[in-house]
């Protein structure tokens, strides 16, 4: 076990994990796959916090991912409005650092102090993926600490959409958790008053039965007025629009028991229905709660902003001078430095634009563009310094203008869920009887009993256990999801989940796994050629170098000699005596037809042309099982921004071919989806880039691809981590398994409902029965939907 | 039996000054983070050399 263990570090990076180069570095004899981890542990270990290492086992990231600049941090106005607090000595800042995910960060970023004595402290929220450091703003700049944590890996994500959560939304939950406090400290007191009542009081003292009853209203005064002052406010809205939905029942219940009770307590004729009261509102309360479950670390409402960059570098003519991005202008020059993102359309002037606009497109392979190009926002430079001057407003871009459209405008048709539909007949029926009952008993004459069988009607029926059903059942399956790497923005999207009946794919990153390629080569050449070609290709930082290098997988052999890079052009050297070069046709000065489809990397060995490699597009494992499986009962459509190139190897996976459209622009998908929905049709969007953020709004369910969560991701109402993808069928049948589940424990609260109507509409309930019935309904339902939603899930394996 | 008011007022005092904690618990942010503290607890205590020196030279006085 322990032979095995060591063997698998060995392959492994010490300090993030990743696969070992065939020549690693190491330092103390620990292998390091790059220069970045090494500089990382050596760092550490130096300001005595190798501990780091102890906590998990490569708890680090991947340090390949070149270095950001934060010169902007140095202006003032900038900065400022970062800092949550700063005075003469020091600065309070609240930063996003996506990196978070164990306890080793949570032990390193706690520890800043060893490594910057200026800074005095440092607290993680682990779950929201934010430290808060507050440091002293003389002996250290706001730059100098994000440029500390960067050195460490712990890069924080800075941008113009506030990701740092402002506390706003802390404080609905917070108000909720105190109403609940409130709730069940009443609730509580409430039953420890009433239980002389329900044991018979009568040899007792009356003096005592009309102090509890008084201690007991007193109780439920908060209770009605500030716990469940929500249901009333809201059963008012909704009546004055003409919607009947379940708060109004609640909120009826809820003031009949109310002046009932103080009518019996007052009057000194009963106990009054006050435990029945408190422990409705409890429950109910509970219930919502757990409905509430957020996702701390993700956000489902991003725009173009949360990825633009803060601030840009201008160019003017006494130098270069940062500038916050809202204050860049038309015919401004720009300077864009490696790795980083062009906020506005562009014209590039100098430089070797090579562009990555995988969070635009979701097309990882880099995009060449040459002078006097437009640039569109959106795309991450890769090596290189560029200068452009910016043709359109930062919000006015190609891409940004997007979010101009209507769709991003109001919010969504509110999902109708089963619940609002059930309510409205449920609330009919309720009253009916209620009025039934009365009208009886005042024929027979008997106006107490009509009185007493209309009130009780209402409070027996009063829907505490059916309020339930749906959030217990959903927030079960919620939890569920979550396990599997799927992210619903809210509960009900689990009910929309189950009723789409059409699915709308993107292609590039969402049905293709963008980490995967692999190369077809045409042309003749040897294994010893390929060494050639590996041994050169290694040295370069080229994603399709890497890629190409990565699927050659073989180790170095030889030295390089003469190595020259044209940077997203090509590479030349010297290798074993033999001349290589690699790299685009124009590059190697070639007249080659470009083939179909795919990344081209042209191969002259010697002088001698032998041929190209052509990079292939993977589909996600398990695509074509799933669009079998989701195709027998819906629709499927599939709209690309590409070429259509990959047509024919889609025609198997889509059996109507008209129904695969390619070279859609984002406002071409967006109408798409409108028509779809004119026509009936319930749909849901796959994407993964901004170019899908209008369709994916649009549509009745968007839900975004990603193979990192804490990567980008457009405005959504799911996220579903890429390793999940091929369980998307299991995430349906689930949701369809979860609308069952609601529909049985709405049959089992009514059956509950009709048990207390029998006594309600006699005119004979006592407290006492109301008391036991309501909680025992209320459990009940609880335990069925969180056992029964599992065991779906069981069945759909998702468990 | 009149003891029974004194006792209740009592109950509910208490219950009340429990419900008072809550509410400053919550306002002032400590159900915020309901997970970190559950892993920073965990943390060795650093062993610091420094006080092993201080010792000794007391040893020696």
């Amino acid at each position: 076990m322990l032979a095995q263990k060591t063997i698998a570090q060995e392959t492994q990076c010490y300090h993030c994990g990743d696969d070992l180069p065939k020549s690693p570095y190491t330092l103390d004899d620990k292998p390091f796959c790059c220069l970045g981890c090494q500089g990382v542990y050596q760092l550490l270990s130096s300001h005595d916090l190798g501990n780091y290492y102890a906590y998990n086992d490569v708890p680090g990231q991947t340090q390949k991912n070149g270095a950001q600049h934060f010169e902007y941090l140095d202006e003032a106005d900038i900065a400022a409005n970062l800092l949550d607090y700063s005075d003469e000595k020091i600065s309070v800042i609240t930063l996003y650092i996506p990196a978070i995910h164990c306890s080793s960060c949570i032990w390193l970023l706690e520890h800043l102090h060893k490594i910057k004595p200026t800074i005095l402290q440092s607290r993680i929220d682990f779950l929201k993926k934010q430290v808060v450091v507050t440091y002293k703003n003389k002996e250290l700049s706001l730059r100098q600490l994000v440029e500390t944590l960067s050195a460490i890996g712990y890069e924080p994500l800075i941008s113009l959409q506030d990701v740092v959560k402002k506390q706003k939304s802390d404080h609905s939950e917070r108000n909720l958790i105190t109403k609940i406090a409130v709730a069940g400290f009443c609730f509580g007191n409430v039953m420890l008053l009433s239980f002389p009542d329900y044991f018979g009081i009568t040899n007792l003292d009356q003096e005592f039965k009309s102090f509890f009853g008084w201690m007991n209203l007193a109780f439920s005064i908060p209770v009605v007025f500030y716990s469940g002052r929500d249901y009333f406010i809201s059963a008012w809205n909704n009546l004055k629009n003409g919607i009947l939905n379940l708060d109004f029942p609640l909120a009826l219940g809820i003031t009949v028991m109310f002046i009932r009770s103080i009518v019996e307590i007052i009057g000194n004729t009963g106990a009054g229905f006050v435990d029945t009261l408190c422990g409705l509102v409890f429950f109910l309360l509970v219930g919502k709660w757990m409905q509430q479950h957020t996702y701390h670390h993700l956000s489902f409402e991003r725009d173009y902003r949360s990825y633009f960059p803060v601030a840009v570098t201008l160019i003017e003519k006494g130098g270069e001078r940062p500038i916050p991005l809202n204050e860049l202008k038309v015919a401004d020059r720009i300077l864009i430095r490696s790795n980083e993102i062009i906020p506005a359309d562009a014209i590039l002037l100098k430089g070797d634009a090579e562009m990555d606009f995988s969070f635009v497109t979701g097309e990882s392979l880099p995009v060449k563009k040459v002078l006097g190009e437009v640039v569109y926002a959106g795309g991450r430079q890769l090596s290189g310094a560029l200068e452009l001057e910016v043709v359109k407003p930062v919000s006015q871009s190609y891409l940004t203008q997007l979010w101009n459209n209507e769709a991003f405008f109001g919010e969504k048709n509110r999902i109708r869920t089963f619940s609002d539909r059930a309510s409205k007949y449920f609330s009919i029926v309720l009253l009916s009887i209620a009025l039934g009952a009365a009208a009886f008993w005042m024929f027979k004459g008997d106006t107490g009993k009509a009185v007493a069988s209309f009130t009780a009607v209402l409070i027996i029926a009063c829907p505490c256990a059916l309020a339930l059903s749906s959030p217990f059942t959903l927030a079960a399956v919620l939890s569920i999801f979550d396990k599997n790497k799927f992210y619903l923005k809210n509960t009900a999207v689990i009910e929309e989940l189950a009723r789409i009946n059409t699915y709308v794919f993107d292609k590039t990153g969402t049905i293709t796994n963008p980490d995967v390629s692999g190369f077809t080569f045409e042309g003749s050449i040897t294994e010893e050629e390929k060494q050639l070609i590996n041994d050169l290709a290694r040295n370069s930082g080229h994603p399709l170098s890497r890629e190409l290098v990565k699927w050659l997988n073989r180790p170095a052999k030889y030295t390089v000699g003469k190595y020259m890079e044209k940077v997203g052009r090509g590479i030349t050297g010297t290798v074993n005596g033999n001349t290589l070069k690699l790299g685009s046709a124009s590059f190697l000065g070639l007249e080659v037809k470009q083939p179909a489809k795919g990344a081209v990397v042209h191969i002259i060995i010697n002088e001698q042309y032998r041929g190209f490699f052509c990079s292939e597009q993977q589909w996600r494992s398990g695509f074509k099982e799933l669009i079998f499986k989701l195709g027998k009962a819906a629709d499927l459509h599939l709209l690309s921004g590409d070429q259509d190139q990959d047509k024919q190897t889609l025609i198997p996976f889509f059996p109507r071919a008209q129904q695969m459209h390619f070279k859609q622009s984002p406002q071409n998908k967006l109408d798409y989806i409108v028509q779809l929905q004119s026509s009936g049709r319930k749909v849901l969007m796959f994407g993964d880039g901004l170019n899908d953020a209008g369709a994916l709004k649009q549509s009745d369910l968007g839900v975004a691809v990603t193979d990192n969560i804490n990567n980008f991701s457009p405005g959504c109402d799911a996220i579903l981590d890429g390793a999940s993808f091929y369980k998307i069928p299991q995430f349906i049948q689930q949701a369809k398994d979860a609308v069952k589940v609601i529909h049985m424990s709405f049959a089992i609260s009514l059956t509950y409902n009709a048990l207390g109507l029998y006594f309600a509409v006699q005119g004979m309930l006592s407290p006492l029965i109301a008391a036991v019935l309501m909680p025992v309904s209320t459990v009940t339902i609880i335990l069925f939907t969180s056992i029964a939603a599992r065991l779906y899930a069981k069945k759909n394996q998702l468990l | 039996m009149n003891i029974i008011y004194f006792l209740i007022g009592c109950s509910i005092l208490l219950a009340l000054i429990f419900l008072l904690a809550f509410f400053w618990a919550s306002r002032t942010g400590q159900n915020d983070d309901t997970y970190t503290p559950s892993v920073r607890i965990l943390f060795d205590d650093e062993v610091q050399p420094v006080k092993e020196e201080l010792k000794s030279d007391e040893d020696h006085t």
